[in-house]
């Protein structure tokens, strides 16, 4: 399978399925690639996988692809391939990405059903841009017969918001689409905060679009808790300090990447959260506090 | 004196009755009733040596540990070792009511013989320190009347205040002369004492005189503390050798010449007569200067890996098998940490930062050396602080690398932080619950960082994390010679009579710790991680060995 072949199959699957994450469309293309893969050692395998990975995240260079592709590779070679057969081998590993993928496509369940409890009957919540898992975890609030409002910040520069807005609407919950510069004055309103991560840093804090940064300040100034949501193959091996030691191919788009010269004219789409100002993680492994995060980063990777 | 024997006595009628069933399990348990006996008698004994103002009631003693009855020990109103008593009895009395078969019923008395045997043995060991809490949860069902009023033991490092800790230091490190089989020549290893006016918060720890070494007290020939060991504790107590990791590197090179000169006398195994001639030299070495978290961990390493020497092992074999584990270990903990922090480390470093250091770390030196090599490009802020001024050794490294540097005093810092893009510091030691233990003055680095919104990032290998716990610097610290503080930069010293005024004590601090929300990052060998997962780093390497 080459580079193009690759594209186009991560392409069908996130058009095949818009509501899938993209961490696991790019999963599925490489357990098709180890499958279609003609490799003669595990060695030369695992080196393929990574270049499809690197690939992937030259298409969409959200930290999620780049995060969950590690996570696979941790995950099927994480058993014991003393198997004498070439083939053998190959089969047990394809079994265990077979096994990562159903657990995966389970975390956002797991976890609507963890945070759901959280929104008590009459609460306004506000939340930003477009996230499945939020709306994931509303989805089943609402199904839990609870009265809730929404605020969703329009989210420039595209308007994800919006769209978060009109799938809201679909499930009959009443919302506001606010402006991004209006989150301070909405939030003495609001009961809560929950937000989605693009990615999940080692320190706790979390990768997500602009203007979340923002939010997490001024709930934290007026005393609101802020909830993160997110599924544990997000867990990243980054250890950012501040805003500026996010590495640069994570904050823009890939095709931004490539074409412009000047990245500092360019408008990043993504931000630093730091765990402190962040009260609890809502993931697949559990309810998490910030400082529990690198327990279970410790776990997963070590 | 009934105490004891009440509870006993409802679990001999128990006794009594399942005999009947079970014959030969009563012998067991008498049995073990007597060895328990037994082990009172010999605590009360030894309680006879160290309070010589219970000599009245020792004189009872002897004469009533000739009886069978086991209210013999609990006779003495303010003996601790009723409160053992009571503490592995009520435990087979609630073992017995619980088993229902009659298999699992011998099991669960077995198990509860075992766990009394334990509860007495480590009462009779616990006594010279804390038995207090031991015996207090181990008393769940004693009358109250029958409880001494049971005092928490501080370790008796930090109880210098009390005359009392201090015989029983003296005694101990008189017991602790190296068993020599000539006893014209046995040396006692001198008891240092404190110098001067202690500041009441800190009158627990000890404060010595740099101008009275312990090597004073010591009779010529000293033949019980090797030679080698002699000139480490020296090089320590007049601040030669300072700095953790140089401390714990001339500590392992100074027992490798120990192994080296050690012969196995006859009769006698490498493996437990190599570990019995170390406590001396280590206490010793404590005497001279309190021992640091890094040495601590250096020596429960050496000491397992002695105690795991075959028996079989001949002694040539042994000894360079010993010298080899230190040689690793210095090697591994050490050297390679370095490199391998310094690598994490240079990812953090950015081309046009300004990073703020504290005092003289050899880690951070080497760290910033290296970035300085791959070429980032940077400069250093060193802030350095009385009486030790250990900053100027910082500054003299990296100045003579190339490195473009500046040096503030302490006072300054407030000033030069809005300049500064990264604090980066040593550390004495990791505590378990993420506090950082380091020179004193960091804990107020990194609350001024804090303040400015700098990030603070702490260095530090794995071999310095401690299981201790501690919340501020006054429970456990280090009080270093207070005449340091006398003479001033222009040589003037107001202060030289300080002792003959009764109001002035001068306190010379040497750690403070810092709480881990002052730390955004620690860099370790095994990766960066959130001050907080310290804990975990620990729990993991313990599942590694």
């Amino acid at each position: 399978m080459n580079e193009e072949e690759l594209v186009e199959y991560f392409r069908a699957q996130m058009r095949k399925d818009p509501d899938m994450a993209s961490a696991v469309a790019a999963i599925r293309t490489l357990l098709e690639f180890l499958k279609r893969d003609k490799g003669e050692t595990i060695l030369g395998l695992r080196e393929s996988l990574k270049w499809a990975t690197d690939c992937l995240t030259g298409e969409d260079s959200s930290v999620a692809v780049s995060s969950g592709g590690e996570l696979f590779l941790r995950f099927i070679s994480l058993t014991s391939l003393e198997h004498q057969d070439l083939s053998r081998c190959k089969k047990v590993m394809e079994e265990r990405g077979e096994l990562f993928l159903e657990k995966i496509s389970m975390s956002r369940t797991k976890v609507a059903k963890l945070c759901h409890t959280f929104i008590k009957d009459g609460a306004k919540i506000l939340t930003h841009s477009y996230s499945r898992v939020v709306l994931r975890v509303l989805e089943k609030a609402a199904a839990e017969k609870k009265r809730f409002s929404v605020y969703v910040t329009e989210s420039q520069p595209d308007s994800a918001g919006r769209q978060m807005a009109e799938a809201l609407r679909k499930l009959n919950v009443p919302v506001t689409v606010v402006l991004d510069a209006a989150v301070g004055y909405v939030l003495e309103k609001v009961d809560l905060v929950i937000v989605g991560a693009e990615g999940v840093v080692e320190s706790g804090g979390i990768i997500n679009k602009i203007g979340t940064y923002q939010m997490a300040v001024c709930s934290k100034a007026h005393n609101k808790p802020f909830y993160v949501v997110a599924e544990s193959f997000k867990f990243v091996r980054l250890y950012p300090l501040n805003q500026q030691d996010v590495p640069d191919k994570f904050k823009y788009k890939a095709d931004t990447l490539k074409t412009v010269q000047n990245l500092s004219e360019e408008h990043p789409m993504i931000d630093y959260t730091p765990p402190s100002l962040i009260t609890l993680l809502f993931t697949d492994l559990g309810v998490l506090t910030p400082s529990a995060v690198s327990d279970e980063l410790i776990k997963l990777y070590l | 004196m009934a105490d004891a024997g009440e509870p006993e006595g409802p679990e001999r009628k128990d006794d009594i009755v399942k005999a009947k069933q079970e014959g030969k399990e009563l012998t067991k348990e008498e049995k073990q009733r007597l060895r328990k006996e037994k082990k009172q008698q010999k605590k009360s004994k030894e309680k006879k040596d160290d309070k010589p103002s219970r000599d009245s009631e020792k004189e009872k003693k002897p004469a009533s540990a000739a009886s069978p009855a086991p209210q013999t020990p609990t006779q003495p109103p303010a003996q601790k070792a009723p409160s053992a008593a009571p503490a592995p009895v009520p435990v087979p009395a609630s073992e017995t009511p619980s088993a229902a078969d009659k298999p699992a019923k011998s099991k669960a008395e077995l198990k509860a013989e075992r766990r009394a045997r334990q509860e007495a043995e480590r009462a009779s060991k616990g006594k010279k320190g804390d038995v207090g809490p031991q015996a207090a949860p181990g008393k769940p069902k004693a009358p109250p009347s029958e409880l001494q009023p049971v005092v928490k033991r501080l370790p008796e490092h930090v109880q210098v205040d009390n005359p009392e800790v201090l015989k029983k230091l003296a005694k101990k490190l008189e017991r602790q002369q190296t068993p020599e089989y000539n006893a014209a020549t046995k040396v006692k290893i001198p008891l240092r004492s404190d110098y001067g006016y202690k500041v009441s918060l800190f009158s627990h720890l000890h404060q010595y005189s740099r101008k009275a070494p312990l090597t004073q007290q010591l009779g010529i020939p000293s033949t019980v503390i090797h030679p080698a060991i002699v000139r480490l504790g020296l090089q320590y107590s007049q601040g030669i050798v300072a700095g953790s990791n140089a401390r714990s590197v001339a500590l392992l090179h100074a027992f490798k010449q120990v192994i080296r000169d050690y012969t196995t006398p006859p009769n006698e195994e490498l493996s437990r007569d190599l570990v019995n001639r170390l406590k001396p030299y280590i206490s010793f070495l404590n005497q001279c200067r309190p021992l640091s978290a890094s040495m601590g961990n250096a020596i429960k390493y050496i000491k397992k890996e002695i105690s795991n020497i075959p028996s079989q092992c001949k002694e040539e074999e042994a000894k360079r098998k010993l010298l080899n584990c230190i040689d690793c270990y210095i090697n591994e903990k050490i050297v390679l940490a370095a490199k391998a922090i310094a690598k994490y480390s240079i990812e953090k470093i950015s081309d046009g930062d300004v990073i703020l250091v504290y005092g003289c770390s050899s880690l951070v030196n080497h760290i910033l050396c290296e970035a300085f090599e791959k070429n980032r490009k940077f400069r250093v802020i060193v802030v350095d602080s009385r009486p030790r001024l250990e900053g100027r050794e910082a500054l003299r490294r990296l100045v003579q690398k190339g490195i473009n540097c500046t040096y503030v005093l302490i006072s300054a810092v407030s000033y030069i932080l809005p300049e500064v893009s990264k604090v980066f510091l040593g550390a004495h030691a990791l505590l378990a619950n993420g506090y950082v233990m380091s020179r004193v003055g960091t804990s107020q680095i990194a609350l001024v960082a804090k303040a400015f919104n700098v990030p603070v990032l702490v260095c530090c290998e794995t071999y310095k994390f401690c299981e201790r716990v501690q919340t501020d610097s006054f429970v456990s610290n280090e009080l270093d010679d207070p005449d340091d503080l006398i003479v001033t930069r222009t040589g003037t010293t107001q202060l030289e009579h300080w002792q003959e005024v009764p109001s002035l004590g001068l306190l010379n601090l040497v750690y403070d710790v810092t709480p881990p929300d002052f730390v955004d990052l620690v860099i370790t060998d095994l990766g960066m991680i959130p001050c907080t997962s310290v804990p975990v780093v620990l729990r993991v390497k313990n599942v590694d060995q």
